[in-house]
């Protein structure tokens, strides 16, 4: 997997969730899953566009853990440079 | 034995978006048929549902929901997020379907077979008890709750299952319905293979050349509660439902008893069941769906529950003018029922020119036909509903 930009992965994610129906104005690297109201289907769904766009598996334990945007950010960039 | 009072209706069908204006429409005799087919083209889930709450309900959940706000609104208890009339553990909910999530099934199978993810929503989307769940969740109802399957009696049997919970004493209030969106080309293509689809696309319950059903969609939804403590918190009681009825044909997949005896066992347990005699019923709001089968057993089972009486009471369909919405047909029928007991008259069946002469039945035609006189009580009807897979159900609603 050659030069995965955390610009991209980040601009990805966000597009993802506001696709799956969180609010736009709400979306941010800080926002937490709990303050956009994203549960652990939406991040199954996001886990879904992210192995399909980047080939990164995100596992349920790994998800589980992720609380903000950009915790999702850091673990797909850390998943793709493997 | 506690009275089942009804303080809530709430309709979505393919004559538009409201009870009011399913009731008003049908008596009015205005179709909401379209090339053949009964969607509910009005009904746009964002008008009740946020961008994200739609994505994550089925068609068949979003109607029921909506069918719900109107129905939960009427009876008083206002908007999700307003506080209950009851403990909510004291709320149940029970909502049939047919199928259950039918759109979200077929979209999701298809992409299976294309290689595409299958969605992490297709289970709790496509599952026949989520619409129950759905309602639920919308409204933190913590009582009793499933979903009931009977096919085209799913939605009677769900209030049926209502009423039964009041009387035992598990619930204050619940929420009972039906709820079908089930216009998919695999729906289409498997009732068109049994030949229960209208080849014409015209609905005409009784008719002389009726041909099949037409395939509508939609949600009834009517809060029941108990009626003392109801009336205690004063609500508005809009009707009861006295009796219930239920019974299986054991006969064939999917055809009905030739001499309607099956049906007529759940008519029967019903009227025992409110306490009343044939002779007290004053309309039959029939399942009538305008196949051969159905409306021949249908007249043979209504003659051997209510006897001679049978022909001096109206009878009609609703599917004539919406269609045949499967499990939402039987709760969208009692809805349009409560209201045609409100105002004391018989809406009529569309279409029906030439009655068929071997269907010996007083059909409304045209007009409405108000209700005979029935000194000081309020008139009583029987709302029937068939299946496939041989289920029959029966319920007695009266006016308040």
């Amino acid at each position: 997997m050659s030069t995965v930009t955390r610009e991209d992965v980040e601009a990805l994610v966000i597009s993802s969730l506001e696709e799956l129906g969180a609010e736009a104005d709400a979306l941010s690297p800080t926002a937490t899953f709990e303050e956009l109201d994203v549960d652990s289907l939406d991040l199954a769904e996001l886990s879904q566009i992210v192995e399909e766009k980047y080939g990164v598996k995100l596992q349920g334990e790994d998800v589980a853990k992720l609380q903000t945007v950009a915790d999702a950010v850091d673990l797909i960039v850390e998943r793709a440079a493997q | 034995m506690t009275d089942a009072a009804i303080t809530g209706i709430g309709a979505v069908t393919a004559l538009g978006v409201g009870a009011e204006t399913l009731f008003t429409g049908w008596a009015g005799g205005r179709s909401g048929i379209v090339d053949g087919e009964a969607p509910a083209a009005d009904f746009e889930p964002t008008d009740f549902l946020s961008r994200k709450e739609a994505r994550r309900a089925d068609r068949s959940s979003q109607l029921l929901l909506a069918a719900g706000d109107e129905a939960f609104a009427q009876a008083g208890w206002g908007s999700p997020g307003d506080e209950l009339p009851y403990d909510p553990a004291r709320i149940g909910s029970i909502i049939g379907s047919g199928i259950g999530g039918f759109i979200t099934l077929t979209e999701n199978h298809k992409a299976l077979l294309e290689g595409r993810p299958v969605s992490a929503l297709a289970i709790p989307l496509l599952m026949a008890n989520g619409p129950t769940g759905q309602i639920a969740l919308r409204r933190g109802l913590l009582g009793p709750s499933w979903g009931t399957v009977s096919a085209c009696a799913a939605g009677a049997n769900a209030i049926a299952s209502g009423v039964r919970e009041l009387r035992a004493g598990t619930v204050d209030a619940i929420v009972v319905g039906g709820t079908e969106a089930s216009i998919v080309d695999l729906a289409r293509a498997g009732f068109g293979a049994m030949n229960a689809l209208s080849p014409t696309g015209r609905s005409r319950p009784f008719h002389a050349e009726r041909d099949g059903f037409v395939l509508g969609e939609g949600a009834g939804a009517l809060i029941l509660e108990d009626a003392d403590k109801a009336r205690e918190r004063g609500a508005t009681i809009l009707g009861y439902v006295r009796g219930v009825g239920a019974s299986q044909d054991a006969h064939h997949l999917s055809a009905p008893t030739p001499d309607g005896s099956g049906a007529a066992r759940a008519v029967t347990q019903s009227l025992a069941d409110a306490g009343i005699e044939p002779t007290d019923v004053d309309y039959v709001n029939a399942h009538g769906t305008g196949t051969p089968l159905n409306d021949a057993s249908e007249t043979a089972a209504m003659r051997l529950a209510l006897g001679d009486h049978l022909s001096t009471i109206p009878i009609s369909s609703l599917k004539s003018a919406i269609g045949h919405s499967l499990g939402a047909a039987g709760a969208i029928e009692a809805v349009a029922t409560v209201r045609a007991l409100q105002e004391r008259i018989a809406p009529p069946t569309l279409n029906l020119d030439q009655p068929d002469p071997e269907l010996d039945l007083l059909h409304v035609q045209g007009e409405p036909m108000p209700l005979r006189e029935t000194n000081g009580r309020a008139p009583i009807a029987l709302s029937t509903s068939f299946g496939f897979g041989g289920h029959n159900a029966c319920l007695v609603l009266q006016g308040a």
